[in-house]
């Protein structure tokens, strides 16, 4: 192990770890303010994804797709909200797991009908392509934009919830969402804007990861467990909380697939470091959730209630 | 107890199914015993989980690690040679008791979306652990040689076996009756509508709640020892999160908390799946391939408009 | 609602109950068991299509007889694959269950479709367990032994004298077994060996990890999905120049089309490729393409189109007389049928003694087409499987 690699580890596990606050804070959010499990927000991802590869196919040019593909993704989750989600808001967290998985498998099958089964070319333009070099080690640009549009979104995020009208609603909401209603404010409305830019956050996070990873129906799963394992981290509804947890989840999973193995082959014999470490790398972001939950049971920063 | 009419439909619908193998026989037709077989050990395991999640308000999403568990203590003692049905069986029904006890422990002292992620965070280690462990297939699972061996009954009599999870059903259901309506069911079920006075009448829920916990899990262990030995085959799949959802929806579809619930929810599932497959009414490419599409719809559509599920579908009051 | 749901209801588990008759046997009956639903579709799409080609081919008389092919989605779970294989036994009463693209799944479903009397046909799955000890008469196959392509990769490697080899693999028992494949004939210096999670999305931190250890040549196997989005990783990390990667199950005409340029110059070794210059593979690529709008057809859906025939030649050589199961026994050990690889031989334990070569993807024919993959050298002639010899089958 040397300086260089961790260093370089690091990196990587921010990047993962941004890659998973976009998809979380959408998630926290419509959580904490319209007490909705939504199993469907992978959903969302993935319709981002494909979104903005198609119009990337079509128009040729990245930054319109990735407005065209941001911008229906909005619109197909606010579509989603009206149809089948808005209903669910008073309902019990059982009912919003089984309608959402519903539509997890009802968008899987979409997007198999209207682009194939098969995973889809996605890819970004050649100005995003190349290394920076840091020195010692050299860096694809592709995953420090991802860094840089995260960390940009987290700060954003920050400020619109604190700073802005709509940031206060917010927190009243999430806090005590009769009054905010008895105030006056068109709850509804609110619960449509959030859940609409919760559905964009995850179609910019889709938009980001299709060129790296594969855009293909059922792609939302993959990623969305370990989602969920990082707002239950950072405590539901805290948007602060999704921020942490999900670089402590990213962090913790890739400095235990980079160095677990190495770390315990000191200890352990070759052979049951081989066996051991990847089981173990696997169980690990589970195990932490375990943990923070037997110590902080409403996760990390609680959402003020 | 009282017979409601209710009662008389699940009496009925038991009957029905006791009345499978004779008809099937009749009319040739042997592959709707293992059908069914397969509808009343995922029955089973829904209701164990029935007991926690509707009657205690406890969603786990978690509960497929028992029904692995339960496929574990067969597959592995089989592996050994052992193969007395007691033994295994008995193992299956204590490994998972025990390891419903230590998950239970640290997750029952959570609640609401805690609860639901911690008991899939752990059951998604059990997965990968039975992934990982090479000597029992690792994930390619592995073939069970002989099914589980009791003195008072032939496992491979395909007919004496169907009885068997038929009773064992019938038993499952009125145990989870039985316990619901006795005082230990009332504190339950009371924690779930207010936690707060429950405490405030002198009983902790926790103690309650953990003991409904672990009895869940050993009655899904059960099911798990009865879904090895039906398959054949076994596989870490049987632990996988989806498998988790699925036994949910089978509850939540049935009707949650009712006693007919998860046996309508079972078999509305895995009855829909074999249906929308081979459906020949609509174009078959449509269906056949795109059925999960349908399947998601109809989710939906039951959750919107039929919010008790099937039982609430039948005649009489909601229990 | 409610009495439009009841009656919904009762209408679909009124058709769940219609059972079909069981037809005096003059009609072949064929179930086909594969992934049709959800993520993994695609190979089932393919496999598929390449079934109802052959079909065709055969018009529509697979072995002289009126033929009907019965499709099973096992949606990835043995006990759903289980569940299908025995509603084709059981209630469509079928001849010859074929397909199954997972090892776990075919180890759950072969022995049950083997003790009901009934053919399994494997056309992709070729777990180690049914090639040694658990080899059976019913049992055929017209793919490979999962260990064979690592095998031949390892001997290509060996040859060409590599050394410093870095290994990775999902962790899994496939994973296990392809890594052991490729050092069963790969001697050289093995610098490290990675697992990674089974369905992982990102390998940023593993390829850090590789990069470090500056080894000579990679090998991987990473099948699907994971193959789709570790390669595009790869070359984004810009490792393809540093270091040459070699692979397994990894590059296919199903994810070519989803890594496009980040394939190319991949090495892959493999019994079969759709440049393969015999009579029967020119035909089967060629109208594959023209029936599926230019699609090129991947190996699983030559093996499915290779078990069809398989079949066809069984039937035939028994005049259509299916209860003759020991002539089509004989008749299939003979492997005498225009398969897509061309001629090969069944060893003792019915798993094929084939060719295998190390196949190169390369640019498309223009320059908006697809890569494809050609055929660079033969690695093995007539290889057999390790596990052959635990098998007591004799013939």
């Amino acid at each position: 192990m040397n300086f260089v690699l961790i260093a370089e580890q690091t990196l990587n596990g921010l990047q993962l770890g941004v890659m998973l606050f976009l998809l979380a804070a959408g998630l926290t959010l419509v959580f904490g303010i319209m007490n909705m499990v939504n199993l469907a927000h992978g959903a969302l991802y993935m319709v981002g994804a494909y979104l903005t590869t198609f119009f990337y196919q079509q128009t040729g040019s990245y930054l319109l797709a990735v407005v065209l593909g941001l911008a229906s993704t909005l619109v197909v989750g606010i579509v989603t909200e009206l149809v089948a989600l808005r209903t669910l808001y008073e309902r019990d967290h059982l009912d919003q797991v089984l309608a959402t998985f519903g539509l997890i498998l009802f968008f899987n099958e979409l997007v198999a009908i209207l682009w194939g089964r098969a995973a889809i070319f996605s890819t970004i333009p050649d100005y995003l392509t190349g290394h920076v070099e840091f020195g010692v080690f050299r860096y694809p640009l592709y995953r420090l934009m991802i860094i840089g549009v995260g960390l940009a979104v987290a700060v954003l995020l920050w400020f619109v919830v604190s700073r802005t009208r709509l940031g206060m609603l917010i927190r009243a909401g999430a806090s005590n969402r009769a009054m905010v209603a008895a105030l006056g404010v068109n709850i509804r409305l609110l619960y449509t804007v959030v859940f609409g830019f919760g559905a964009a956050l995850a179609g910019l996070a889709g938009l980001l990861a299709g060129p790296i990873y594969s855009v293909q129906p059922g792609m939302g799963e993959l990623i969305l467990i370990q989602v969920f394992v990082v707002i239950v981290i950072g405590g539901i509804g805290s948007i602060r909380g999704a921020f942490a947890g999900a670089l402590i989840v990213g962090m913790v999973d890739t400095m235990g697939r980079a160095f677990l193995k190495p770390v315990l082959s000191t200890v352990l014999s070759p052979t049951a470091a081989d066996a051991a470490g990847p089981a173990l790398a696997s169980m690990l972001i589970y195990l932490l959730m375990a943990v923070v939950l037997t110590f902080r049971p409403a996760g990390l920063f609680p959402a003020v209630r | 107890m009282s017979m409601t009419p209710r009662s008389w439909i699940l009496v009925g619908l038991l009957a029905l199914l006791a009345a499978v193998p004779p008809v099937a026989a009749y009319f040739d037709a042997p592959f709707y015993l293992d059908l069914l077989r397969r509808v009343m050990i995922f029955a089973i395991a829904a209701s164990s989980l029935n007991l926690i999640l509707g009657y205690g308000g406890m969603v786990s999403f978690g509960h497929a690690a028992y029904l692995g568990i339960g496929a574990y203590a067969v597959g592995v003692l089989g592996y050994y040679g052992i193969h007395n049905g007691c033994l295994q069986w008995g193992v299956a029904i204590g490994a998972s008791a025990l390891v419903a006890l230590a998950i239970g422990a640290i997750s029952v002292r959570t609640s609401g979306i805690y609860f639901i992620m911690i008991t899939l965070a752990f059951t998604q280690m059990l997965y990968y652990l039975g992934i990982s462990i090479e000597e029992y297939g690792g994930d390619d699972g592995m073939r069970l040689k002989l099914r589980s061996e009791f003195d008072f009954i032939n496992l491979n009599n395909e007919t004496a076996f169907y009885y068997l999870v038929l009773a064992i059903l019938a038993f499952a259901i009125l145990l989870v009756h039985r316990l619901v309506n006795s005082r230990f069911g009332r504190v339950i079920q009371a924690a779930r509508s207010n936690e707060a006075r429950t405490r405030a009448i002198g009983f902790s829920p926790y103690p309650y709640r953990l003991a409904a916990f672990v009895i869940s899990g050993a009655l899904c262990g059960l099911a798990g020892a009865l879904l090895v030995n039906h398959t054949a085959y076994l596989t870490p799949e049987f632990m996988n999160w989806t498998r988790s959802g699925e036994l949910m929806f089978m509850v939540i579809l049935g009707g949650i908390a009712t006693s007919a619930g998860p046996l309508l929810g079972a078999a509305a599932l895995l009855l829909l799946e074999d249906v929308l497959q081979g459906w020949s009414l609509l174009p078959k490419e449509a269906v056949r391939d795109h059925w999960q599409l349908y399947l998601g719809v109809i989710l939906v559509l039951v959750v919107l408009f039929a919010r008790r599920g099937l039982a609430g579908l039948l005649p009489g009051k909601n229990e | 609602m409610h009495k439009t749901t009841r009656t919904l209801l009762a209408g679909l588990i009124a058709s769940a109950f219609i059972a079909t008759p069981a037809l005096a046997q003059q009609k072949l009956k064929i179930g086909f068991i594969s992934t049709f639903s959800g993520p993994q579709g695609a190979i089932g799409e393919d496999m598929k299509n390449s079934v109802e080609l052959a079909l065709d081919h055969l018009k529509r008389k697979v072995g002289g007889l009126d033929t009907e092919v019965i499709y099973g989605d096992d949606q990835v779970k043995p006990d759903v694959g289980t569940q299908v294989a025995d509603e084709m036994l059981k209630k469509h009463q079928v001849n010859f269950v074929a397909g199954i693209i997972w090892s776990n799944v075919m180890l759950a479903v072969a022995p049950r479709v083997t003790a009901a009397g009934t053919f399994m046909i494997g056309t992709n799955a070729g777990p180690n367990q049914l090639a040694g000890e658990g080899c059976n008469e019913m049992f055929f196959t017209t793919s490979w032994q999962n260990d064979q392509t690592p095998e031949a990769m390892g001997k290509y490697m060996q040859d060409k004298g590599i050394q410093d080899v870095y290994l990775m693999a999902p962790n899994y028992a496939a994973g296990k077994d392809m890594l052991t494949g490729f050092k069963r004939y790969y001697k050289g210096r093995v610098v490290d060996e990675v697992y990674t999670r089974l369905g992982q999305t990102d390998y940023q931190a593993e390829i850090s990890q590789l990069r470090s250890k500056s080894p000579k040549a990679v090998f991987v196997f990473y099948p699907g999905g994971m193959g789709v989005q570790f390669l595009k990783q790869y070359s984004e990390a810009g490792l393809r120049g540093q270091f040459p990667l070699y692979s397994v199950y990894t590059v296919d005409e199903l994810s070519i089309p989803a890594v496009k340029h980040a394939a190319l110059g991949q090495l892959e070794t493999r019994y079969w490729s759709q440049d393969l210059k015999n009579d029967a593979n020119v035909k089967f690529v060629g109208d594959y393409r023209k029936k599926y709008g230019g699609k090129t057809p991947s190996y699983y859906g030559a093996q499915s189109y290779d078990g069809i025939l398989l079949i066809d030649s069984a039937v035939r050589g028994v005049k259509g007389n299916l209860a003759d199961k020991k002539g089509m026994i004989a008749v299939m050990r003979k492997a005498d049928f225009a398969s897509t690889r061309g001629k090969f031989k069944y060893g003792q334990n019915h798993f094929p003694i084939e060719n295998f070569y190390l196949l190169k993807t390369v640019a498309g024919a223009t320059p908006t087409s697809d890569p494809v993959m050609e055929i660079q050298q033969t690695v093995f002639k007539d290889h057999k499987d390790a596990y052959g010899t635990a098998c007591k089958m004799k013939w």
